[in-house]
């Protein structure tokens, strides 16, 4: 297996990943009653908005401190108070998330302290103002979206007495994969504490009146209590150490962890049903063990197709996890696998995947598109799968990209693409291969034509 | 709506015409914690500097400003595709401390080695400016290197708002005019400032341009390149389009190259005969006169019935206008009228006070007019005045659809031209598409109960 995980450079050239404060917005919008202010210059959040906005379809409000000239060289301290303000005063929010620009941190401004301030000058000490550091230059979204999660409920977790729910947390994905994970829990008849849970409020449905703030997302009550959880199932096989809320839980609360990846696939997907049937011994219902079945169907349909495909994997560590292992379960073996993130776990949890079928492969930490399609093309790929951003892979090399992650910015549904779970997996998998049907028919006249069309002898 | 829940600062920002003062505030920084529908400094020169086709744009700073960037426009070009990449500096902690500046030399060089570029354009972003790198002695340096030319700008986030932006990157543009000595000049040639091409844009206003007899020596900036950039000085006249990003290079190639401009607008069929009038007469040359009058009648003759046909379509209904700048604004204002569509709110995010003036003669009683607005203003206001349609951009779009407002997007990422007579059709089918779509006739609140009485929104 080729790997450049020390990969550096001097220039990126079309990034594959985004910055922390982008990242970190997610799991806000997942809490119930929340907001966000990014503390900055006005361009960060309106970028952002502009960019998550997109990809769900849906108004995505976030606040910025507008830090101007004066704030960035006498400090912005009086600005991010203001913002304090004028956003409880507009959205009267229950809980407020607080991230940093680079403009920010480079000017040392400390979050932690201004908020607490904040709060004893307004005499609402109890109100939760959840401080996240998280400066452009410290890494990439997917670390963002980490850090985020584990201070949130850092901040609002608290000694709880032990009772029944689990805790589910989960990584960057879909607002419909999410509610496809809350209902086979409910056909489980599974108690949980889902964090974060942006599936209603980053997909929210037509109703009226309209509210500022959208319904659903994660009560502040149920995280405070997550340390009363008998367990914790972690959808975050690649976060880091001090990046895992996973981790926090079980460090400070000993509440057991669990750390399984995405439920993509047939292998991890059942991973996922054994270890929540583990957990709670409850048993796996006939339902879903048909819905495995139709999966196993789907891919025995579609195999030979399947392995004609040869994939380019890329995105966030955790989907690109479980992704790249769907692709190797199906024959779609990956030539190339990628991440704009430095995540070191990633290559060391999918070289076993890879040696259990001899297959040679090119992963790539810190990757950029240029990286990415050179690569691809070299290794003669035929398929991508990945988000938006490596569509110049079919627009200048004519490799066929199957969307899925984040940002979809080309296409509408980013916020309705289901995968995970066993019916997710099958939707997924026939995305992929009817691509590769789409290639190959789209083709097939014309190649067969120029391979073996002879104009017949004339016989003298 | 609780009007409880309205920012006392912002009072001074919004007007009613008719009911209160005529001036409004405007053009200055936004509030902390209004959730601003504005941009950068960054964006703001990015935008403007972009379309140059030819150009390496590395953005200095971490890798956010370049991400969120990359090739998001409609910008077309007819020869190189090098500006549809994204170049980062992708700044780390390591750089943040030790200063970026090795990377920045180090990137150049690359870029350079790789696509041997004539100009390479290099942004500073927010920390740039503060961790203080000297983006101009590195440019200064590299350009004699390689012998090219690598312009700084100046466009770190905080100094500003959008509109330094457009500054900064028309600063930028002087210094690729500059070093050439004037030219003599092109008789029946202009310069036209202010199209990005979006959707092939400036080819139709060149077309037409041509017809007439005028030649246009170069756009600042869609589809341009640094030989293009290089002949500006031999024009005869520029003039402008997109007013907010462009009067003040128009100013400076007056003070400069005495080179004088026109506002023009190809925002609508009105506007679009009214502009090409005035550039016929700023020449004032009989054929050309002549063949622009003939243009003129040739073009209305084929799209007023098509414009009428959707007038009679649109009857009793109403539009809210929010976007980037005051100039466009004032055209749309005049483009709803010709369709029939009366305009009941206006704003603009970098709208200047003369503007805001016209804006305010145009439109009709009790529109509102705001600078700057805010998701919670633009609800409160759409909804208040009754509105059926907004324009505006990406991030005003989920917020129409969900209060169940038709859309129109006039943001950069198009694929559809708006400009000319063509334009005007194509907005007038655009509007068609979201206001007359059947999908509004389904948009009710169930309140959950599917059984129950359905009331329509």
């Amino acid at each position: 297996m080729e790997q450049s995980l020390k990969y550096s450079k001097n220039v990126n050239e079309n990034p594959c990943h985004m910055c922390m404060p982008m990242g970190a917005i997610l799991p806000f919008k997942g809490l119930e009653g929340s907001m966000v202010i990014i503390h900055g210059s006005q361009g960060c959040s309106t970028y952002m908005r502009r960019h998550i906005a997109e990809h769900f379809n849906e108004p995505i409000d976030v606040g910025s401190s507008s830090l101007n000239e004066k704030g960035t060289i006498y400090g912005g301290e009086a600005n991010l108070k203001q913002a304090l303000d004028n956003i409880i005063r507009v959205y009267n929010p229950q809980v407020i998330g607080v991230l940093t620009s680079c403009l920010a941190e480079t000017i040392g401004e400390d979050i932690e302290r201004i908020t607490a301030e904040y709060r004893q000058e307004k005499g609402v000490l109890d109100y939760p103002i959840i401080a996240v550091p998280t400066p452009g230059y410290g890494g990439t979204h997917t670390e963002g979206y980490w850090l985020a999660v584990r201070q949130i409920i850092a901040q609002l977790a608290v000694p709880t007495e032990r009772h029944d729910k689990i805790n589910i947390i989960l990584p960057h994905i879909s607002p419909a994969d999410i509610r496809e994970l809350k209902r086979l829990l409910a056909l489980m008849d599974i108690e949980y504490t889902l964090c974060p849970d942006f599936s209603e409020t980053l997909d929210r449905p037509v109703a009226r009146p309209y509210t500022k703030i959208p319904a659903g997302g994660t009560k502040l009550a149920d995280i405070r209590a997550m340390p009363g959880a008998p367990a914790t199932v972690q959808l975050g096989i690649t976060a880091e150490d001090e990046l895992s809320p996973g981790k926090y839980l079980a460090d400070t609360f000993q509440v057991p962890l669990y750390n399984v990846p995405i439920p993509i696939g047939v292998e991890n997907t059942d991973i996922f049903f054994r270890t929540i049937a583990a957990i709670t011994g409850k048993s796996i219902p006939d339902s879903i063990i048909n819905e495995r079945g139709r999966l196993l169907d789907c891919m025995v349909d579609s195999h030979k197709y399947n392995f004609a495909g040869r994939s380019v994997v890329y995105g966030e560590p955790e989907l690109v996890y479980s992704l790249a292992k769907t692709c190797v379960e199906n024959g779609v073996f990956p030539e190339v696998v990628a991440s704009g993130s430095k995540n070191e776990r990633l290559a060391h949890l999918l070289q076993p995947v890879f040696d259990r079928y001899q297959r040679q492969v090119t992963i790539l930490a810190e990757a950029d598109f240029v990286q990415i399609r050179r690569k691809s093309v070299e290794a003669g790929v035929n398929i991508a799968i990945g988000h938006s951003d490596g569509r110049y892979l079919t627009e200048r090399e004519g490799i066929p990209l199957v969307r899925v992650g984040f940002p979809i910015h080309d296409r509408v549904g980013g916020q309705r693409l289901l995968s995970v779970g066993y019916t997710g997996t099958a939707l997924l998998l026939d995305r992929i291969t009817n691509t590769l049907l789409e290639t190959k028919r789209g083709k097939y006249r014309r190649t067969m034509y120029e391979q073996y069309y002879k104009p017949a002898r004339v016989i003298s | 709506m609780d009007t409880a829940q309205a920012i006392k600062e912002r009072e001074l920002f919004i007007a009613t015409k008719g009911k209160q003062k005529t001036s409004l505030k405007c053009d200055a920084d936004s509030i902390a914690g209004c959730v601003s529908q504005r941009a950068c400094v960054y964006c703001g020169a990015r935008v403007v500097l972009n379309p140059i086709t030819d150009a390496v744009h590395l953005v200095h700073g971490p890798i956010g400003c370049a991400s969120y960037t990359w090739d998001i426009r409609g910008s077309l070009s007819s020869g190189s595709e090098l500006y549809r990449n994204s170049f980062s500096t992708d700044l780390k902690e390591h750089d943040v401390i030790f200063g970026g500046e090795p990377k920045l030399k180090r990137a150049i060089d690359e870029l350079v080695e790789k696509y041997q570029p004539k100009l390479i354009f290099v942004y500073s972003t927010c920390i740039v400016g503060v961790i203080g790198d000297d983006l101009e002695a590195v440019c200064k340096q590299a350009a004699a290197k390689y012998n090219i030319e690598v312009i700084p700008v100046q466009s770190s986030g905080f100094i500003g708002n959008k509109s330094a932006g457009y500054r900064a990157a028309c600063d930028a543009i002087m210094r690729v005019v500059t070093p050439r000595k004037r030219l003599s000049r092109k008789v029946n040639s202009l310069n036209y400032l202010g199209d990005f091409n979006l959707a092939g844009e400036a080819w139709i206003i060149r077309s037409y341009l041509e017809e007439v007899g005028i030649d246009v020596n170069a756009v600042f900036t869609g589809d341009s390149s640094y030989d293009t950039l290089k002949q500006a000085t031999a024009a005869s006249l520029n003039i402008i389009q997109c007013a907010g990003s462009m009067n003040y290079l128009a100013k400076k190639l007056q003070e400069e190259y005495s080179i004088p401009y026109i506002q023009v607008s190809f925002l609508g069929l009105e506007d679009t005969a009214i502009s090409l009038r005035r550039i016929a007469e700023f020449f004032g040359d009989a054929e050309i006169i002549a063949k622009t009058e003939a243009l003129i009648e040739r073009e209305l003759a084929s799209t007023r019935p098509v414009i009428d046909r959707y007038k009679g379509m649109f009857s009793g209904k109403k539009a809210a206008v929010y976007v980037g700048g005051g100039f466009k604004a004032i055209s749309l204002i005049k483009q709803f009228r010709e369709i029939g569509i009366d305009v009941v709110m206006v704003g603009t995010q970098t709208g200047r006070p003369e503007e805001y003036d016209t804006i305010h003669d145009l439109a009709d009683e009790g529109t509102v007019i705001l600078d700057d607005a805010n998701p919670s203003e633009l609800e409160r206001f759409m909804t208040q005045q009754g509105a059926h349609l907004l324009v505006g951009g990406v991030k005003e779009r989920p917020l129409a659809y969900k209060l169940g407002i038709a859309f129109i997007d006039h943001n950069h990422d198009r694929k559809h031209p708006l400009s000319g007579f063509v334009g005007a059709i194509n907005f007038a089918k655009e509007v068609h598409s979201t206001l007359c779509s059947p999908v509004w006739d389904y948009m009710y609140d169930f309140g959950g109960d599917l059984n129950g009485t359905i009331a329509k929104v």
